[in-house]
């Protein structure tokens, strides 16, 4: 089965109706920008270009940027890389954005993404998974913390340069 | 870290009601099924009524019933009904402030505090379930076959 064949994956949720899970393409670009300015009030064009090159596309292996779609229409997306031997540890699936269209949360849109990426990440050979977000952010801990995760064995440790 | 007994009742009362969403419980059975008094457990359930989270009805067949969404309810709205969650707000007057040592350790006490706020206000009723549900403490078979990794820093 190849890459893309194994993260494209149909699921029904009696909730929202049929959600595809795929991987973003190049055309999903606007539609992104769009999504990321509604959510958060900015347009950050060059930032979602770069981030695509790096993390979207079907060849890549071991970066995954994905989409939740319903009915031709972006309702969320994904992103996460397996990222290796930082801090002295094996290799683990990182995730470092998760975002679903505000009128459709609540609904498993995100517990959709997110299995599909922890699924991406079994398959890429990897047993943790782990991500890093501000502390006064209560709704997506939340969110995370619904999914099963912890707090980790690091600590996140910072300092104001003079 | 350690709740206050009745923060500890007052989770167990909320996590059992909503455990069991159709059926009105009465605080004797709770209390029973955790081995906890009975007497202290009304008190506690007084409060969460008071709080909104729980509803009372009376007469035969009455009992509790969990009032909000489980999935909206965090382990924080129902613990600051009995203590105090979070860094303190201190005065200026406080004495401790008075000198850096005290500034210094107030620092860290605020981060600590910080810490527990942010997993209280993260973790709903409805996660506390599946985690009861999932139950991560038992060790799995396949973590329990894997070698220890040796301490190791970067």
């Amino acid at each position: 089965m190849s890459n893309l064949a194994a993260m494209t994956t149909a699921i029904t949720s009696g909730k929202v109706g049929a959600i595809r899970i795929r991987p973003a393409t190049n055309s999903d670009l606007p539609e992104l920008i769009a999504l990321d300015e509604e959510v958060t009030g900015l347009a950050k064009r060059k930032y979602w270009k770069e981030t695509f090159a790096r993390y979207g596309g079907r060849r890549k292996l071991q970066q995954f940027f994905l989409i939740a779609e319903q009915r031709g229409r972006i309702e969320g997306f994904i992103i996460g890389e397996v990222r290796s031997w930082e801090f002295g540890e094996p290799p683990c699936g990182w995730v470092f954005a998760v975002q679903v269209r505000p009128k459709t949360r609540v609904k498993g849109v995100g517990t959709q993404l997110f299995e599909a990426l922890c699924a991406a990440f079994r398959r890429a050979g990897v047993e943790k998974v782990r991500t890093m977000l501000a502390r006064d952010n209560h709704l997506v801990l939340s969110f995370f913390r619904s999914q099963g995760m912890m707090a980790g064995p690091f600590i996140e440790l910072e300092t104001t340069l003079d | 870290m350690k709740l206050q007994k009745a923060s500890s009742f007052a989770l167990y009362a909320v996590l059992e009601l909503a455990a069991n969403p159709t059926s009105q419980l009465s605080g004797t059975e709770i209390a029973d099924k955790y081995g906890i008094s009975a007497h202290h457990l009304a008190k506690v359930l007084r409060d969460l009524g008071r709080a909104g989270i729980v509803d009372a009805a009376r007469g035969v067949g009455g009992g509790y019933r969990l009032a909000v969404n489980p999935k909206r309810l965090t382990l924080f709205d129902v613990i600051q009904v009995f203590e105090p969650v979070g860094p303190e707000n201190a005065s200026k007057d406080d004495p401790e402030l008075a000198t850096d040592a005290g500034c210094a350790l107030r620092m860290v006490l605020d981060e600590l505090d910080d810490h527990a706020l942010a997993t209280f206000r993260s973790i709903t009723i409805s996660t506390m379930l599946k985690s009861m549900a999932r139950r991560p403490w038992v060790e799995s078979p396949r973590a329990a076959r894997r070698p220890r990794k040796a301490a190791s820093s970067r």
